[in-house]
């Protein structure tokens, strides 16, 4: 080791000290007094302690039962779409064919812009009257008049579904594509001297050379899927009927909405712990596999 | 290798014409509306083409929202410092992960990594508290140090592995030259991972560019900080939602930052990504 080892070497602390500092103060903070507030019934007013009232509450709520449901299935069928369409679209623009340099570019806008502005552009694409989906599906003759996409509950799920596919799979893309050039062309080569077709080679080679990535990438999402506020927020609100109210936009319309802290604080306890649950298989999912990778 | 067949690129061709449509729809949408006049977008039934098509939104929208300029300016503003703030912050933290050996060190890493779990929206109400204790509420700070403090786990994640690349001799022969330790950071690590802090600055700015609409409306409601996508709602009025305009509006805003990213993208691509594929 270069650096003279004494036996305490503050060097390192006084590094990290910065954005510890910021992230205790910012977010760890935060995070104690959020729990500490759900243990109260904290209102405009004022708060008072009430144990675990709020999370029995909850619990005993068949509504909030059927918001946690949703939240998953919300989770799961939108990170899944963004993993299978992530696959196909890094697959095409993989393809050795001119023009894929432009193609790529393409694909990134919706990354790179303000997830509210494209939430905009998506709120009048599902406009009954004016908006092109429901256009287009008169004009082929799929409905006989306008169709508001956002205003019954089950289109206004799935609707708020390819809007947060939309959002996310460019990022997914990229990370996709990346992973698959990294692979090392030999293998395709030894593989096609060997005669085994593309599907057989994608199978056989792609998927599971950038396994660690669809792994990293899924877990990432899920996260962010699961906390996904913005695009529900601009679209529905929640609505209607709670159709689109995922635990995030529940936490949001309880806390600030309704302005019950305390009961707001106990939705997002319940967010981190959940979450908790998912980092932990995050973690140990990845370490298993790069045990798996050393061992080869 | 074998080469596609006529069959397969036709294939392939499709393949991405349906992907990119879907990616690019919206924003076909909102130019296209941005072009109609304002009566016409609430004709039905619905048209694919008007014979009247005009930039006028694209001059009228900056007398219905006079503010408009300040807003776009505002989310340049915000990412910017956003970016600034990340920056100085990461890199000795970064550095420290990469190059140092200290007690607790996975124990502090995976702290970090932990934050990643959360969004603001999670820690709304005590931090809305926090910032009311610090005095910040309703001023660019607001938006700002909410948005640095989410952005720091992935900083340092994304840069961790520059800092890993440089050799490690580079940094002993400045040590027996009798170099000071914050000096080799500064004169000796920094320039040599000049094309990571890039890639990691953009990667920062554009995580601060896309998500600052939540703590915009929820911690500021001074109009002139307000940033891009929380001003757009001004085309919203109490009768009409002047769309056209707001379309304009959104796609004039995020022109400069698409610029840039254009020129960009090819260095930030190649860079985030090789920190992914590593870990």
């Amino acid at each position: 080791m270069i650096v003279k080892k004494s036996k305490l070497d503050f060097y390192p602390y006084f590094l990290l000290a910065p954005s510890l500092i910021f992230i205790l103060v910012i977010v760890a903070w935060p995070l104690i007094e959020t729990f500490r507030l759900s243990l109260t019934d904290a209102r405009l007013g004022g708060e008072s302690y009430v144990g675990f009232e709020n999370y029995q509450e909850l619990l005993e709520k068949k509504k909030f039962h059927r918001v946690i449901t949703r939240t998953f299935f919300w989770m799961f069928l939108s990170v899944g779409l963004k993993i299978l369409l992530g696959l196909a679209g890094a697959t095409l623009l993989n393809a050795a064919v001119p023009g894929r340099a432009l193609f790529r570019v393409l694909v990134m806008p919706p990354w790179v812009i303000p997830i509210a502005i494209g939430c905009i552009g998506w709120l009048w694409l599902y406009n009954s009257h004016f908006g092109l989906l429901s256009g287009i599906a008169q004009r082929i003759g799929l409905i006989d008049g306008p169709f508001g996409f956002l205003a019954y509950k089950t289109p206004a799920f799935y609707s708020a579904i390819v809007t947060d596919v939309w959002v996310g799979t460019p990022m997914v893309t990229i990370f996709f594509l990346a992973a698959m050039q990294g692979v090392s062309r030999d293998l395709y080569e030894a593989a096609w001297v060997d005669g085994a077709g593309r599907w057989h080679r994608f199978r056989r080679i792609t998927i599971p050379q950038i396994m660690p990535v669809i792994v990293t990438m899924s877990l990432l999402s899920m996260i962010w899927t699961f906390n996904s506020f913005e695009i529900i927020w601009i679209l529905t609100e929640g609505g209607p009927r709670g159709a689109t109210t995922t635990l995030i936009v529940d936490t949001y319309k309880t806390a600030i909405g309704n302005w019950k802290f305390g009961e707001g604080a106990a939705r997002a306890v319940i967010i981190v712990a959940l979450l908790g649950i998912f980092s932990f298989f995050y973690y140990s999912l990845i370490k298993k596999l790069n045990k798996f990778e050393e061992r080869e | 290798m074998d080469k596609y067949s006529k069959v397969q690129l036709v294939l392939i061709y499709s393949g991405i014409a349906i992907f990119l449509t879907f990616i690019l729809l919206p924003f076909f949408e909102m130019f296209m509306t941005s072009l109609r006049p304002l009566d016409h977008l609430f004709r039905a039934p619905y048209q694919f083409w008007s014979d009247d098509f005009s930039f006028e939104a694209y001059h009228k929208m900056w007398e219905t929202v006079p503010l408009l300029g300040r807003y776009i300016w505002n989310s340049i503003y915000i990412s910017s410092m956003v970016t600034l703030i990340t920056m100085i912050l990461i890199i000795p933290a970064a550095y420290a992960f990469a190059r140092l050996d200290f007690p607790l060190k996975n124990v502090t890493l995976s702290m970090f990594l932990g934050v990643n779990m959360f969004t603001g929206a999670v820690l709304l109400i005590p931090l809305y508290r926090v910032l009311r204790i610090l005095g910040l509420l309703n001023t660019y700070w607001a938006m700002i140090i909410p948005g640095v403090a989410f952005l720091i786990p992935t900083g340092i994640w994304l840069l961790k592995p520059y800092f890993e690349k440089i050799p490690r001799e580079l940094e002993e022969a400045a040590f027996v030259d009798g170099a000071g330790r914050l000096y080799m950071l500064g004169r000796i690590i920094l320039p040599l991972s000049t094309p990571g802090l890039i890639v990691v600055g953009v990667a920062v700015f554009i995580g601060a560019y896309a998500q600052q609409f939540l703590f915009a409306i929820t911690f500021n409601q001074t109009r002139e900080y307000q940033p891009l996508p929380a001003g757009l709602y001004e085309f919203i009025g109490y009768q009409t939602v002047t769309w056209n305009e707001m379309m304009a509006a959104a796609l004039v805003g995020v022109l400069p930052v698409m610029f840039v990213f254009l020129f960009l993208q090819k260095y930030l691509v190649a860079g985030l990504t090789a920190g992914a594929v590593k870990d």
